[in-house]
């Protein structure tokens, strides 16, 4: 068992180990100490199965490496070359930095699924919630968890991720913390890195461009952080930022934007005056010269350019189901597009070079004659709105009530028959309209009474009077509220997998069922009767009714056990 | 529907009315009957245009004799394309009652606009679309044309100047598109065609400048017959208006400038006398023949003609010390070299024409008459020298303007020179200032020459205010409410923070923390409450940049951007478009914006924020005027001497008027509905509250003066909730909307109080 079919890729004697000296090995994929004057290895440790090294700290006597291996055993090596400590030293950071680099090889052989629950639960807050309120807590053992718990959230990772968009105050959410030491420490996660990345395409480009080839990802963002990219208060300083560039860039692609014009003729500011005069006439000066101050006005600038690229973001990723701005822009439109009647010369042919000048000014003259109706003063326009809701018209008003029944088959309920169907219920589904108080008999509320009542029912209304504890949302501070929160996620998961138990026909679910009651009694003790604890010592006046209700579910699935189990007794004798 | 308004049959293109249209029509035409001037008040978004245009339009049908041209005044570009298109509506509405209207409507407007020369048109700058397209169409360029066919000219001035004015367009209503449309398809010029047809047009629609600015009314609007009536729309600041059209300022760019410029003249001068040595030489026989035009001017040669109003146009002999062409160059020589002289001040003077005048003699023996007739001279001068591009020359141009304003007019105005801004007073940045104090001056000849004019606005309160200024006597004088089945708008004033501290855009305080913070509060608190698009206006960008930045170290920003997009007005139009363009985006895709802006900015008079684009406005502060500014100083003892106003009355009604234009901006129709927050402890003061347009003040209750953050927001929120709720058309029905049959049931008498009062 010796190396013969690995290569030593380092040896250093005079290495301690369990009072015995010999030598360590570094092998290629293992690490291996022989006692002096053996032949056979006493300690050998696959890379796979370390997960890490430590060493001792600079200054102590003695001068050690140790590594602990994934079952949290350890072995500890400690080296006594006899030329004295620094070469002790230095042999020792020779095997460190080898081993610094042979370990993450090996890591990413490490148990696949380890890895894949790891992923599971970052991504999942909810379900990370879960696991530490049920598998930590011991009320429920790990592998029940991932076989009955996580099944939504295995599967669903078939299922694509829905693109989240870019909140617009995604770099502001980036919060220092100082580390004690004069220095700033910013967290950043792989969403707000997302999110720097879909505004800033510049500074996508320029991580593509420096990292890992010319700095580190870490190297990186601080350089990030460090700009004046960052800290919209800073203004350009030389050309040594890496990041000037990236501003540069969004300058040009704004310039780009402003110089393209704006096509909307009621913002555009720069075609509002109809005057022709040069400087120097007028009383009062267009453009307040004078001491302005540069870094306020590149900051004002900064925050129009983010929002507009947010927003730009937002557009990009919504381009695939390129709808959402449009379809709200459309509905706007939709009632004018009606009424508008073309212009009467809208036949004519106009000499080529104005063609799509022509079609600009028809949106142009559009959007205008939007603003100058008044939707109240037409009596076509409501007319017109409620021509475009349908109306609910039933043949058979008891098959509407029941849905269709077994046995009434009709004789056209052929596929191509029902696919039409179903697209027509769509085309109708599509039209359907919220705004059909004004006519239909539906009503179920009229909207004075609505508001009333709302306004009754808000804290101080009239029916509000013998509701004493509107206080309790102040009462409650958001540290305990969060904890309740995750109380009852997992409580409501527990009696959510008890429940669906019933009735236990099969000996699997009798077993199950079993198991859960026992869960249950589980979580009543370890999480719930300690949370009461707290709130007691610490929130005496709230005492029991914020568990009032979470008690009542589990006393319910209790006595619903007890039940079960009284009858199944004598059925067993 | 068919009204009957006192008699007169209106047709109105809508099937009901606002009980405040009939009786705005009402008094309308009260005013037109009487041939006076009339000041009527209607807030924004009750169709104040539609009503206006329907009972002049019917007016001129029935009364052809007694009225027969309208000429309309707006602000801005969009303002007058929405103008066309309801007079468009109202044609079609005509015919399709079957009376059609053989009546012509079109716009005018500047050649950068109007252009289509494919190259001249493509620049953006209108002063270089004028200088080029005087370059092709100058009457001498097309002479020298006629010999030398490589001359290049306006194909599309030529056709026109064949045929054009021949070919009458057909009776109908033209947008500025339109005009374009017909001039590629006839090859017309569009712009000369707009500015021939205005002359027999029965309805004109332009900016304030071609009626009030002399040097481009005496251009424009010179023949355009008594018997019209002229409407001044959004006139809440035609005060401003008028005294900018008659203000020149020079600084010492300008006279180096005109320097260069007077050496260019000279050396063509000189070059002409050579070659040409006749054309200087008749020149100078018509100006002793007492021609006051060397040469008959041309509708093409002329792009500014004299500064002053009509009336005060000397017919006379130019004076014979600058009837020759090196006389005259070496007379603006002297009197630039005055002004250089006079801009190298170590502090501020000023002074009033006479005295300017005097001193002009005492030191380079320049008399006031030859400086009276300075402007056409050298334009007369520019003409014979036949310069092309006349942009170049603007300089020496606004000089002698200098010179005629400042030798004709000696009352009404003053001369200032600042030797440095007040904010740089180590920058050495000389001004003269000649700045009109009187707005009445350039009003006058409107008011004389016309038979009826209306100044109309959303906000014109105080009422009384404007007669004093313009010095007219209106035979009409009204406001309107607007009478609402809801309470569309809810008018706050919050007086201070969560923390009870006074917020006051004051002087002393307006820099305080605690001040900026509390606005920022509100700001935040009131943005996580209301849906969609908020707009905030501060009373001055400088305020704005330095409330930003604070914020931005006091973390409101980011609190901001967690709630909904931010955009903020920026001093460069270019670029607080396309702010707006994407405030708009934000809003129509429902993620919410706020916009930061400025009071008495080109947002806030001009940018409509309807339905969702504005569910609330702030007014952070009161938006005086800068009140340091000398000009605005001599203004106010001007106003005080002459008129007797006050100059804290006048300040507040300018800086309410501004106000209520902001906060005015949200509400655009009765199915509109807005938040309207006034923060600032003083809006609560009875002075501030009263000049308040009076359909606001009726919503302002006493318990909603003089609130807190929260309290505010508390409110805010009960109220959104109630206009949630759908609002359908029965409910209107019979209070803020009449159909024919109600409106004939009512009597005048009975809109009429329901207009004015709630």
């Amino acid at each position: 068992m010796t190396t013969s079919y690995e290569d030593v890729l380092l040896q250093v004697g005079q290495v301690r180990y369990k009072k015995g000296d010999g030598t360590l090995y570094v092998m290629s994929e293992r690490l291996a100490w022989m006692l002096d004057n053996r032949d056979t290895v006493s300690v050998s440790h696959r890379y796979t199965d370390i997960k890490m090294q430590k060493i001792s700290p600079e200054g102590k006597a003695k001068i050690q490496l140790q590594v602990v291996l994934h079952d949290n055993t350890t072995s500890t090596f400690q080296f006594v070359n006899r030329a004295g400590p620094q070469t002790a030293l230095r042999e020792r950071d020779q095997v460190k930095d080898l081993l610094f680099q042979l370990l993450p090889k090996f890591k990413r052989k490490v148990n696949k699924e380890l890895e894949e629950k790891n992923r599971l639960l970052s991504e999942n807050p909810a379900l990370l919630q879960l696991y530490k309120d049920l598998v930590i807590t011991q009320v429920i053992s790990p592998e029940e968890f991932w076989s009955q718990h996580a099944v939504n959230y295995t599967q669903k990772q078939q299922n694509q991720k829905q693109q989240i968009g870019v909140s617009s105050a995604f770099l502001a959410d980036i919060k220092p913390q100082t580390d004690g030491c004069n220095g700033l420490k910013y967290n950043l996660t792989a969403d707000i890195i997302e999110c720097i990345f879909k505004t800033y395409p510049a500074v996508r480009k320029k991580h593509l461009e420096y990292v890992p080839t010319k700095m580190t990802e870490s190297e990186f963002w601080t350089k990030f952080f460090q700009s004046h990219y960052f800290h919209r208060d800073r203004i350009h300083t030389g050309t040594k930022d890496l990041f000037t560039e990236c501003a540069k860039l969004d300058d040009q692609e704004m310039k780009k934007d402003m110089s393209a014009g704006v096509q909307d003729p009621l913002v555009d500011l720069t075609a509002f005056e109809d005057k022709t005069l040069g400087e120097g006439y007028g009383s009062t000066s267009e453009k307040p010269t004078g001491t302005q101050n540069i870094v306020h006005q590149s900051m004002i600038k900064r925050f129009n350019q983010h929002s507009i690229m947010v927003l730009k973001a937002f557009q990009q990723s919504n381009d695939s189901n390129k709808t959402q701005g449009e379809t709200t822009h459309t509905t706007i439109n939709n009632n004018e597009n009606k009424c508008v009647t073309q212009p009467h010369v809208n036949g004519d042919i106009l000499p080529g070079t104005s063609g799509e000048n022509s079609d600009e000014s028809r949106v142009k003259k559009m959007r205008i004659q939007e603003k100058v109706r008044y939707n109240d003063l037409d009596g076509d326009c409501d007319i017109l709105n409620s021509n475009n809701v349908k109306t609910l018209n039933l043949t058979k008003v008891e098959r509407y009530l029941h849905g269709p029944l077994a046995g009434t088959n009709e004789s056209n309920s052929s596929v191509e028959n029902i696919a039409k169907s179903c697209d027509r219920l769509r085309q109708c589904v599509s039209s359907w309209n919220l705004n059909q108080v004004n006519r239909s008999h539906v009503v179920s509320v009229n909207p004075q009474s609505a508001v009333s009542a709302l306004g009754e029912l808000t804290p101080g209304g009239a029916l509000m009077k013998g509701f004493h504890e509107e206080s309790l949302a102040q009462l409650v501070p958001p540290s305990l509220e969060k904890d309740l929160h995750h109380l009852y996620m997992s409580g409501c998961e527990l009696l959510r997998h008890f429940w669906a138990c019933f009735p236990p026909t099969t000996n699997e679910l009798q077993e199950k069922v079993i198991r859960m009651h026992e869960a249950l009694h589980r979580f009543h003790s370890a999480r719930l009767k300690p949370f009461e604890e707290r709130v007691m010592c610490e929130f005496s006046p709230l005492s029991h009714q914020l568990t009032n209700h979470l008690n009542q579910l589990l006393s319910t699935a209790y006595s619903k056990f007890e039940l079960w189990q009284s009858r199944r007794k004598p059925s067993l004798r | 529907m068919k009204l009957d308004v006192d008699g007169l049959p209106v047709y109105f293109p809508y099937e009901y009315i606002y009980p405040e249209q009939y009786a705005y029509m009402t008094e309308l035409k009260k005013g037109i009957e009487a041939k006076g001037h009339c000041l009527l008040e209607m807030p924004s978004g009750t169709g104040k245009t539609i009503s206006l245009l329907s009972l002049i339009v019917a007016y001129i049908h029935h009364h052809p004799a007694h009225v027969n041209k309208l000429i309309y005044c707006s602000r801005t570009v969009p303002e007058i394309e929405k103008v066309v298109e309801e007079l468009r509506k109202l044609f079609k509405y005509y015919e399709k009652n079957d009376t059609p209207l053989n009546m012509l409507g079109l716009v005018l407007s500047s050649r950068k606009n109007l252009c289509v020369h494919p190259q001249v048109s493509k620049e953006k700058d209108g002063k270089i679309v004028d200088g080029r397209c005087h370059g092709l169409t100058a009457s001498y360029i097309r002479q020298r044309h006629e010999h030398d066919e490589t001359v290049p000219i306006c194909t599309f001035y030529e056709n026109f100047d064949r045929t054009g004015r021949d070919t009458p367009i057909n009776p109908g209503v033209y947008s500025i598109d339109d005009l374009k449309r017909i001039g590629r398809e006839m090859n017309y010029c569009p712009y000369f065609l707009a500015r021939y047809t205005i002359h027999h047009a029965t309805f004109v629609i332009y900016s304030y400048h071609y009626l009030l600015d002399p040097k481009i009314a005496d251009v424009v609007s010179k023949e355009l017959t008594k018997s019209a009536v002229v409407v001044f729309d959004e006139a809440h600041n035609i005060d401003n208006v008028c005294v900018d059209s008659m203000s020149v300022k020079i600084n010492r760019r300008t006279i180096d400038k005109a320097v260069a410029n007077i050496q260019v003249l000279e050396k063509t001068v000189n070059d002409m006398k050579e070659v040409d040595a006749q054309k200087l030489r008749d020149e100078y026989n018509r100006l002793v023949q007492g021609l006051r035009d060397a040469s008959v001017a041309r509708e093409t040669d002329m792009i500014l003609s004299n500064p002053v109003l009509p009336d005060q146009v000397l017919k006379e002999v130019v004076p014979g010390n600058i009837r020759t062409a090196e006389h005259f160059i070496s007379f603006l020589k002297r009197f630039v070299e005055y002004l250089k002289t006079r801009l190298r001040v170590q502090h501020v003077v000023q002074e009033s024409p006479a005295g300017f005048l005097k001193d002009v003699f005492q030191r380079v023996c320049i008399e006031r008459k030859p400086l009276r007739f300075c402007a056409e001279r050298l334009a007369s001068l520019l003409r014979t020298l036949q310069i092309a591009d006349q942009t170049d020359f603007s300089p020496i141009v606004l000089i002698t303007h200098l010179a005629t304003l400042v030798s004709t007019y000696t009352r009404g105005f003053t001369i200032i020179i600042e030797p440095f801004e007040d904010k740089s007073p180590t920058v050495v940045n000389p001004i003269l200032h000649f700045s009109c104090l009187d707005s009445s001056i350039a009003m006058k000849p409107v008011f004389d020459r016309f038979q009826t004019v209306v100044i109309t606005s959303g906000t014109l309160s105080p009422l009384d205010m404007y007669p004093k200024i313009l010095d007219f006597n209106p035979v009409i004088m009204s406001s309107f409410t607007m009478t609402l089945a809801r309470p569309c708008i809810l008018p706050m004033i919050v007086s201070k923070g969560n923390d009870q501290v006074a917020i006051s855009s004051r002087f002393e305080t307006r820099e305080d923390v605690s001040v900026v913070r509390n606005y920022g509060q509100l700001l935040v608190e009131i943005s996580s409450v209301v849906p969609d698009g908020v707009v905030c206006f501060f009373t001055s960008y400088l305020y704005l940049e330095s409330v930003v930045a604070s914020w931005y170290d006091q973390g409101v920003i980011d609190s901001l951007q967690r709630r909904k997009l931010l955009f903020i007005e920026t001093q460069d139009s270019a670029e607080t478009s396309l702010a707006l363009l994407n405030y708009i985006k934000a809003c129509e895709i429902g993620r919410g914006a706020v916009l930061l802006s400025v009071a008495r900015g080109k947002v806030s008079e001009g940018v409509d924020f309807d339905h969702h684009l504005g569910r609330a406005v702030l007014v952070l502060g009161i938006p005086y005027v800068y009140t340091q500014s000398r000009i605005l100083r001599a203004r106010l003892d001007y106003l005080r001497d002459q008129f007797q106003i006050r100059e804290n009355d006048f300040l507040t009604f300018d800086a309410m008027r501004h106000a209520a234009q902001c906060v005015g901006r949200v509400l655009r129709g009765k199915t509109d509905y807005g938040i309207m927050i006034f923060a600032d402890k003083r809006f609560s003061r009875s002075d501030k509250r009263s000049k308040i347009p009076k359909w606001i003040q009726e919503h302002l209750k006493d318990s909603l003066c003089n609130l807190s953050t929260e309290e505010a927001v508390q409110i805010a929120k009960r109220w959104l909730r109630q206009m949630a709720q759908p609002f359908s058309h029965e409910d209107q029905l019979g209070v803020s909307l009449l159909s024919l049959e109600q409106l004939e049931q009512a009597t005048s008498k009975d809109i009429d109080a329901r207009a004015r009062q709630n």
